[in-house]
């Protein structure tokens, strides 16, 4: 049980990927697609940290995203840095940004804290907006990443940048679900259910709270490394508050209560979304239309929905 | 960053008059699509992130009336009464489902909101950045005052906006239904006990907020572009207004709009690049100091 399963079954994934990629089946829309996966399900699932377990209702987590995706660029730009080091400077940098935002904001009300991260959020994108000569502006970080490779892996490579990302999501994963079950994460749930009862405990509600949004942020930062790597490059919309809606509906396509929800969602969500922009141009038209009947008509995510039906059959807790 | 310039325009009076009255105008815009905001979580309980898009509905339904018709008062009735039906529609059939839900919820649902109407709004009028242009009949010479330039659609705009923060005051403190919305932003259980239909009055509120935001948007329209996508940023500010005013409180919000605009303004000569900054700041300093804002009875 517990760390070694999980990462057991980490490992076995990872593998059976490679496999896959580096055998027979590959394909150029494969490799793609995984990169993609990886990037996208490590930002639904750093976010659900806060959203399923925390119970803090992020609009803004695409901030360290673009936070995370800059930083990282900036960095290999400037040639001097290899990329492992360059990773950990962007993840800490994007960390302290949180350790910001987070201070002003995790003491607030549910409703306040919604607004306040997005409106943060926005401050982060017209900055990068404005601040022309550091980031390109509305052009983006232009000119490519210089991605020099390290112990035999070449991210320039795609094959190598889809084994990469996936090895990175699966870690995350392994390690954010220790997070949640260590007595830490037992602590955030209670602050969800009951803060006024963590509080009368001696739990500093702040400290915890705070310490999630840093957590959060920083795998956040890590997707954005991973998007830098994948588009070579950075870009305003990384930063903008379309990234955070995304995520938000990847989770709720999934389901909050279920670790892996996210990336169910993740999954369903990258195809949807192929899909209808193939199909037609007016993609926020079908995308919102299909969010109204989800968050109408069904109330929960997927897998929320799947798991509790299982459970009244069951007619028991697992 | 300008400084020296903030300061000579500071001491010279007709640069501080020129500024005024563009800062106080812009700060009034801002109030009403703010007020509309506050007063649908004051009662409602819910904060209505597609409000920006109603604002940006109210233009373009300013702009399909001012075409045909070439009077702008009748564009500024389409804008105010297309969003008002429109919002309407949405509280009766989307939002008002998950009154009481967490804000999860609300926030998805307005995402979809916010999605289907930018979408919308590419359809009927073009992805292009459209323009009204002041309409002719206000194009007058600016009035001078102390040698500083106030210009005469400013002026126009000022009155009208003053206007219906008046009316907006005045029904709300005065009149019969202003006093069954305040119960109801108390205590809805109370309020429907009495025998009022407190559906009814969420639904008058919602529409009344929403017409606010598309009087906005429609006021606006000759001053500024009108794209898709342009709620996003007003929504921002109006955010930003409710924080410093307080949630629910429309006198707040009076006075944080006009703080707003007046850093827009004359931030726009001192520190140009960081005029969105310093509406954090300001933010920022509200939070740390009194967090349940300058009129705020909750936080």
């Amino acid at each position: 049980m517990g760390f070694g399963r999980d990462s057991a079954i980490a490992l076995a994934v990872l593998l059976v990927f490679i496999l896959l990629e580096f055998t027979g089946l590959r394909s150029a829309g494969l490799v793609d697609f995984a990169i993609r996966f990886a990037t996208f399900g490590l930002l639904a699932l750093s976010l659900n940290l806060l959203i399923g377990s925390a119970g803090l209702v992020s609009f803004g987590h695409a901030a360290y995203f673009g936070m995370g995706a800059y930083s990282f660029g900036l960095l290999m730009q400037t040639g001097a840095w290899s990329v492992p080091a360059a990773i950990l400077a962007a993840v800490a940098m994007t960390a302290l940004l949180a350790l910001v935002i987070g201070a002003l904001c995790v003491r607030l009300s549910e409703i306040y804290f919604a607004f306040l991260t997005l409106a943060f959020q926005m401050l982060l994108h017209s900055l990068i907006l404005s601040w022309i000569g550091l980031t390109g502006g509305d052009q983006g970080l232009m000119g490519g990443i210089p991605k020099p490779p390290f112990l035999g892996v070449d991210l320039a490579r795609q094959d190598h940048l889809a084994a990469f990302s996936l090895f990175c999501l699966v870690a995350s994963a392994v390690a954010l679900r220790q997070i949640l079950r260590s007595p830490f994460g037992a602590a955030l749930r209670m602050l969800r259910d009951n803060p006024d009862r963590a509080a009368f405990l001696g739990l500093s509600v702040f400290r915890y709270r705070l310490a999630a949004f840093v957590i959060a942020g920083s795998f956040a930062g890590l997707a954005g490394v991973l998007m830098s790597l994948y588009v070579s490059g950075a870009f305003p919309s990384f930063a903008f508050w379309t990234t955070s809606g995304e995520a938000i509906f990847m989770i709720m396509l999934g389901g909050v209560s279920v670790f892996l929800g996210p990336l169910v969602g993740t999954a369903i969500f990258l195809m949807l979304n192929d899909w209808i922009t193939a199909v037609t141009e007016h993609h926020g038209l079908f995308l919102g239309i299909i969010l109204l009947i989800i968050v109408l008509g069904l109330r929960k995510g997927l897998l929320d929905f799947a798991v509790e039906h299982w459970r009244a059959r069951r007619g028991n807790q697992p | 960053m300008e400084l020296t310039e903030l300061g000579e325009c500071v001491s010279s009076l007709s640069c501080v008059v020129t500024q005024l009255a563009a800062g106080l105008t812009i700060g009034m815009l801002l109030f009403l699509v703010a007020s509309g905001l506050t007063l649908i979580f004051g009662v409602l309980g819910l904060v209505n992130f597609a409000h920006g898009s109603l604002y940006m509905m109210g233009a373009y339904f300013a702009l399909a009336a001012y075409g045909p018709t070439g009077s702008f008062a009748l564009a500024v009735l389409a804008g105010t009464l297309g969003a008002a039906l429109l919002g309407l529609f949405f509280e009766r059939f989307l939002l008002s489902r998950i009154y009481g839900q967490d804000v999860l919820m609300q926030l998805l649902v307005c995402y979809a909101i916010i999605l289907i109407l930018d979408d919308v709004v590419k359809i009927i009028w073009g992805a292009d950045f459209r323009n009204m242009g002041v309409p002719p009949a206000f194009l007058h010479p600016p009035f001078i005052i102390g040698g500083g330039v106030v210009p005469y659609f400013y002026a126009i705009l000022f009155g009208i906006t003053a206007l219906i923060a008046v009316a907006l005051s005045y029904g709300m403190s005065r009149t019969r239904f202003g006093r069954i919305v305040r119960a109801a932003a108390v205590n809805p259980g109370m309020v429907g006990a009495l025998g009022i239909n407190t559906t009814v009055v969420y639904a008058a509120v919602f529409a009344i907020g929403a017409g606010l935001a598309g009087a906005a948007g429609a006021l606006s329209a000759p001053i500024r572009s009108v794209v898709p996508g342009a709620g996003v940023s007003i929504l921002i500010e109006s955010f930003i207004v409710t924080v410093i005013g307080g949630m629910g409180s429309i006198g707040g919000a009076l006075a944080a709009s006009l703080i707003l605009g007046l850093t827009r303004s004359f931030g726009s000569i001192g520190f140009p690049l960081f005029v969105e900054g310093a509406m954090f700041v300001i933010m920022a300093l509200v939070l740390i100091l009194r967090p349940s804002g300058l009129g705020g009875r909750r936080g």
